[in-house]
């Protein structure tokens, strides 16, 4: 187990690093930055002393090392195009992407999960029919499409719930959190549905294939030849089994949402790091996007570690202790 | 051997029980007019080739059909009481707890992601009012008995650390944790090396005569079946071939279909050039010959076989449904046919 763990430790430090080249990379594609700092009446010798002083000078490598070294104490530099530190930025837009994807994933779970075991045991049923069909609408609609409607249909007609921001927020040290007001909550409602709409259907269509699978097992059989009930049987011999999968996906769904709620955050206008990234890339705010992309692939490469020690709590044939087994 | 008298009231009975499956070319009959009884305490063998419709009889005995298989017709009745019939919820709780059953894999047989203990500790739960730490006693007292060596500590372990043979033990103590008068084994020792096959069916045999369990065991195996029955079934295209006691249907078959059956198996001691074989292969269900089913392939073939079906006869002591008995119970030697050398239609 701890092998393990420090295995799949050091292979996320091998990502961070490969993440941070490209994410240092993206500095260069946009030319100088001394050209972009200085003046244009600026003198070679100004642009030698700028050079130097912010260590451009130095070999390739040497200036990778001290990004990487900056990036691990937090230190991104400062925005082009808000002059403030990036990591102050991001700490300050983190909880608002955080709680929309925590609702979004929520929501895709505790919808996705029941209504995904309901259709594999009613598999007939016209309810469920309809559920797979509308299933496929959320597959194949594109997000903003989604938001839009939501929008269209609850703050314009109806006006029940703000179309964009994130309403009153309360400050827990350095969160600020949407969830304790009554306006942050209803704010929270439509971008929550978009960014979990997406993972509901999902989740609700692997459960369900996992579900037909394993409801066709002969450990199933036995179960019920046991005289178990169906409820024993369908949620606690069946749907333990699909878990391992609908964990997977669920965790780098998670990644995909809090990454991809860029859209969803523009749309909805929502304050978080998406909508942050959005804007430095119209002002090609290059710390800003190197600082998000560095972010993004920690938050995955956390998750899927997360996901990997998970699988060893629900499946016993992982965290068998090698040896001392009555073997095959 | 106890119980085993034939004028015992039957635990079991099956009686002209028909199984269907509905498919888009049409309805499949896998089980046509099968009836048969199971005394208390008996062991009844069900032999015959794959596709013949032992297991599909013991699932429907269970109540486990799968869609779109279904019972259309006949009654099984435990203890007199019809069952075929049941809300599920009634039939439910018969499972478990007065028919348990056995299947073939064991490895595929028990939850990968529980404990054995939590599994039997569960299904005991679920029959018997007991508090948990009972139930633990009794599954503790139960592994000990299917010979699980260590069960205290045993207990604990996943169905992955335990070998084959062990496996199907920890299913047998599953399937008689709540003391069932009956056991259906759908091929219960196939999957496991020859080596633990005998200690297996030794284990159930043992088992169900201290219980007083009668057990249905389907199998393809005959060795296993002279050993452990005190009556055997032969199925043929999911009808009863022939139906008596063990050693009369070995050493004296009635049906030219179990005489086949008999000769087509390799015994030690016997010099044989060649195994004597059947011609041809069992129909599929959806091409049954009118009339015995076995008439395409029979030595024994007249006129009368291809237009009428044959019912159960009596055929010295057993039953069997072939024309040749419809003149009386006269015991026929039909070995000779399927001896080398003799000529087949």
């Amino acid at each position: 187990m701890i092998a393990f763990v420090l295995r799949r430790l050091l292979q996320g430090v091998i990502v961070m690093l490969v993440v941070g080249l490209i994410a240092f990379s993206l500095f260069n594609f946009v030319g100088d930055p001394v050209s972009l700092m200085l003046p244009p009446e600026a003198t070679q010798a100004d642009r030698d002393a700028m050079r130097q002083a912010l260590g451009l000078d130095k070999p390739f490598y040497v200036q990778f090392v001290t990004f990487i070294g900056n990036a691990v104490q937090g230190n991104f530099g400062i925005s082009l195009r808000l002059g403030r530190p990036v990591s102050t930025l991001l700490v300050e837009r983190l909880p608002a992407t955080l709680e929309l994807a925590f609702t979004a994933a929520m929501i895709g779970l505790l919808v996705g999960i029941p209504v995904g075991v309901y259709t594999a045991l009613k598999r007939d049923s016209w309810v469920s029919r309809a559920l797979l069909t509308t299933s496929l609408v959320g597959v194949s609609l594109p997000n903003f499409l989604i938001g839009i409607f939501l929008i269209l249909i609850f703050a314009v007609w109806l006006g029940w719930l703000p179309s964009f921001g994130r309403g009153d927020t309360v400050k827990i040290g350095l969160w600020s959190t949407g969830f304790l007001t009554k306006s942050g909550l209803k704010s929270l409602i439509l971008p929550a549905i978009t960014l979990g709409f997406f993972p509901v259907t999902l989740i609700m269509r692997l459960v369900r294939a996992e579900m037909l699978e394993v409801l066709r097992t002969d450990y199933i059989k036995f179960a019920r030849a046991r005289g178990l009930s169906d409820r024993a049987v369908n949620f606690g011999h069946a749907l333990k089994n699909t878990l391992v999968p609908v964990i997977t996906i669920t965790g780098l769904q998670l990644g995909g949402i809090i990454a991809f709620a860029i859209i969803t955050e523009t749309v909805f206008q929502w304050p978080g790091m998406g909508l942050l990234f959005v804007q430095a890339v119209q002002f090609a705010d290059i710390p800003v996007m190197a600082a998000y992309l560095c972010l993004i692939g920690l938050i995955f490469v956390v998750i899927n570690l997360v996901v990997d020690m998970l699988y060893y709590l629900v499946d016993p044939r992982l965290r068998a202790e090698r040896g001392g087994s009555g073997g095959h | 051997m106890p119980a085993a008298t034939p004028d015992a009231k039957p635990l079991l009975q099956v009686k002209n029980l028909r199984v269907e499956f509905n498919t888009r070319r049409g309805t499949l009959v896998a089980i046509d007019d099968v009836s048969f009884d199971i005394a208390p305490g008996e062991v009844l063998g069900v032999v015959g080739e794959s596709g013949a419709g032992k297991s599909i009889t013991g699932t429907a005995i269970i109540g486990l059909l799968e869609p779109p298989g279904r019972i259309a017709g006949g009654e099984i009745l435990l203890e007199g009481m019809r069952i075929d019939n049941l809300p599920a919820e009634e039939m439910r709780k018969i499972r478990g707890r007065r028919i348990g059953a056995i299947f073939q894999d064991p490895l595929t047989s028990l939850n990968p992601l529980y404990t054995i203990g939590h599994q039997l500790t569960e299904t005991i739960q679920t029959h018997l009012a007991m508090s948990m730490a009972q139930a633990r006693a009794r599954a503790i007292e139960l592994l000990a008995e299917v010979g699980i060596p260590a069960p205290e500590r045993r207990i604990d372990h996943y169905p992955h650390q335990f070998s084959g043979g062990m496996r199907q033990r920890v299913v047998i103590a599953l399937a008689l944790c709540a003391n069932p008068q009956l056991i259906i084994a759908d091929e219960p020792t196939t999957a496991l090396d020859v080596s633990i096959q005998a200690q297996i069916i030794t284990l159930l045999k043992r088992l169900c005569r201290d219980n007083g369990t009668a057990v249905m065991l389907v199998t393809h195996d005959m060795g296993v079946i002279a050993e452990t029955a005190d009556r055997v079934a032969v199925m043929y295209a999911g009808r009863i071939a022939e139906i008596g006691p063990v050693q009369e249907v070995i050493h004296n078959p009635q049906h030219p279909y179990t005489a086949g059956l008999m000769a087509s198996i390799p015994a030690l001691g016997h010099e044989v050039e060649r195994l004597s074989q059947i011609e041809g292969s069992m129909p599929r269900l959806n091409a049954i010959p009118t009339g015995c089913a076995f008439n395409p392939r029979c030595p024994r073939v007249f006129g009368r076989c291809t237009v009428e079906r044959p019912s159960l006869l009596p055929a010295g002591k057993s039953l069997a449904a072939c024309w040749l008995h419809a003149e009386g119970s006269v015991p026929l030697d039909l070995n000779k046919d399927w001896s080398e050398g003799a000529v087949h239609a």
